[in-house]
């Protein structure tokens, strides 16, 4: 095996261009599990866990634009205003352990529909920077991740950043495991209120081949909000939409049998996760008002 | 590949490690140090904790060459010169300790919770072991001793 340890993002783009075989490696807490189990041995591994491009954020008119080697602990520490969805996915992962070392470039890069990191970038529409010596693209979340497990990264490009809208209305994430640290999600939900336009924007997470988002169910309550003039008196949504919201995020999700949970359980609990979200991100929006 | 980087204060070499190996296997079986535990090899047990850049990581996830000048604290680290750290001693004498084996995990853990946050919730202390596992003691004489830990080091 051959370890490389690039020291800056250009020379870790060069090395990529020179080794388009070599697996990256930042946190290590997924591609390690597969090298300590035998289960896959890299010829070549590219450390990118020193390049301090990559671990850095910035804020960039209304959108933050979040290096891929950022830490779940950093993300939860010092972006919890900015991306309040994403900090609230950061704080379900794993362990104190796995969110000291564990990234989201890392969780786009093993594309897991599970993955806690996708479903805010879903649903704010968050775009994922590929770089490589021949330049940066910038690809919507949506379209990078291409199915259980794959993306559109090309062998000669890193995941340099990704970059989604700072918040401007109250956001959640709520997740459904055995326990409540140290589970893969067996279906979570996602969601962000944006006032200024009107907007709910909401995506299913480990209930389908890849993260999904539910363009019926966010237009049914932009109506109603819209048409109870919600968004200005700041009044109550009502059951019955909340409940109507549950049953349209439950008929957008493609869940399967799996160990983790049944596909008709994991479609009860979405449905519950979506009413529930949606409630608690609007009383905050309500308090907000106050 | 040869490693270096500053464990437990000093300065060490680890000679011929393979380029595959974690840091855990490096401290156990090339620096000889075999407090930190291997239990799982997967992130889900915490025995294998230690200090990075004064965080902490399952030294198991940690690709060997990732620790190239860094510096490692291990459950070996945090003994003084006058005995056992007041967190080792808090595990001994409430019972935290059955077989042992996960006891450098967790040993390594509440030192890092008390050392961020001195006084911890019964909440906190749930919040910042979830990531080590237990098979022995049922946690609530692990609980204790965090507590006991607490209170002796609070000033
Ligand atoms: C005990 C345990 C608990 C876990 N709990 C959760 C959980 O609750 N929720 C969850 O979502 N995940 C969980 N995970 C999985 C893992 O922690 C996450 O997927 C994490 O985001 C991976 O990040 P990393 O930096 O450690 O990735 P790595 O293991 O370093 O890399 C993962 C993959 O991405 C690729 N990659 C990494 N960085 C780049 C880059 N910049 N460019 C291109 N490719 C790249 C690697 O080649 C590899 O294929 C858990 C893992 C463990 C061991
Ligand atoms: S051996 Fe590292 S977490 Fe279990
Ligand atoms: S004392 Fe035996 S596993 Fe904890």
């Amino acid at each position: 095996m051959e370890f490389l340890r690039p020291p800056s993002l250009h020379e870790a783009l060069e090395a990529k261009a020179a080794h388009p075989e070599a697996v990256p490696i930042s946190g290590g807490t997924d591609l390690m599990v597969e090298i300590n189990f035998d289960r896959g041995r890299p010829e070549t591994v590219l450390d990118l866990s020193r390049v301090p491009e990559l671990a850095e954020w910035e804020r960039e008119n209304g959108h933050v634009r979040v290096g891929a080697g950022v830490t779940y602990e950093r993300i939860i520490a010092e972006l919890g205003e900015a991306l309040p969805g994403l900090a609230m996915a950061s704080r379900t992962v794993g362990s104190p352990q796995i969110r000291n070392r564990g990234t989201v470039g890392g969780n786009l890069g093993t594309s897991s529909p599970a993955g806690d990191g996708l479903p805010p970038l879903y649903a704010s529409e968050a775009e994922v920077e590929l770089s490589s010596t021949g330049g940066t693209r910038r690809v919507p979340v949506s379209e990078f991740v291409t199915g259980p497990k794959r993306n559109a990264l090309r062998p000669d490009e890193l995941i340099s950043a990704f970059r989604m809208p700072r918040a401007t209305g109250p956001q959640q994430y709520a997740k459904v495991g055995t326990r409540n640290a140290m589970v893969i999600a067996v279906c979570s939900f996602g969601l962000a209120l944006c006032p200024e336009r009107g907007r709910v924007e909401a995506c299913i997470g480990s209930a389908g081949p890849t993260p999904i988002r539910t363009p019926e169910a966010e237009r049914f309550v932009e109506g109603v909000m819209e048409e109870g003039g919600l968004w200005e008196t700041r009044g109550p949504i009502g059951d019955a939409a909340l409940r109507r919201f549950g049953e349209m995020v439950q008929a957008a999700a493609r869940p399967i049998d799996d160990v983790r949970g049944t596909a008709a359980y994991r479609v009860h609990a979405i449905g519950v996760l979506a009413r529930r979200s949606l409630g608690w991100a609007w009383d905050e929006y309500r308090r907000g008002g106050e | 590949m040869r490693l270096s980087c500053v464990v437990n204060g000093e300065e060490r070499e680890a000679e011929n490690v393979w380029e595959g190996e974690s840091l855990l296997y490096v401290l156990r079986e090339r620096l000889g140090l075999p407090g930190s535990k291997n239990a799982c090899l997967q992130g889900e047990c915490g025995s294998c904790s230690v200090y990075m850049d004064g965080v902490i990581v399952c030294s198991c996830l940690v690709l060997a060459g990732q620790a190239e000048g860094r510096e490692i604290v291990t459950v070996e680290g945090l003994a003084g010169e006058g005995g056992l750290h007041p967190v080792q001693e808090a595990f001994l004498e409430t019972g935290g300790v059955q077989c042992g084996f996960c006891t450098p995990g967790f040993v390594v853990a509440t030192h890092d919770l008390l050392s961020r946050n001195p006084g911890p919730s019964d909440a906190e202390i749930r919040e910042a072991l979830a990531g080590n596992l237990c098979r022995c003691t049922g946690y609530e004489k692990i609980l204790d001793a965090v507590r006991l830990a607490a209170r002796r080091m609070s000033p």
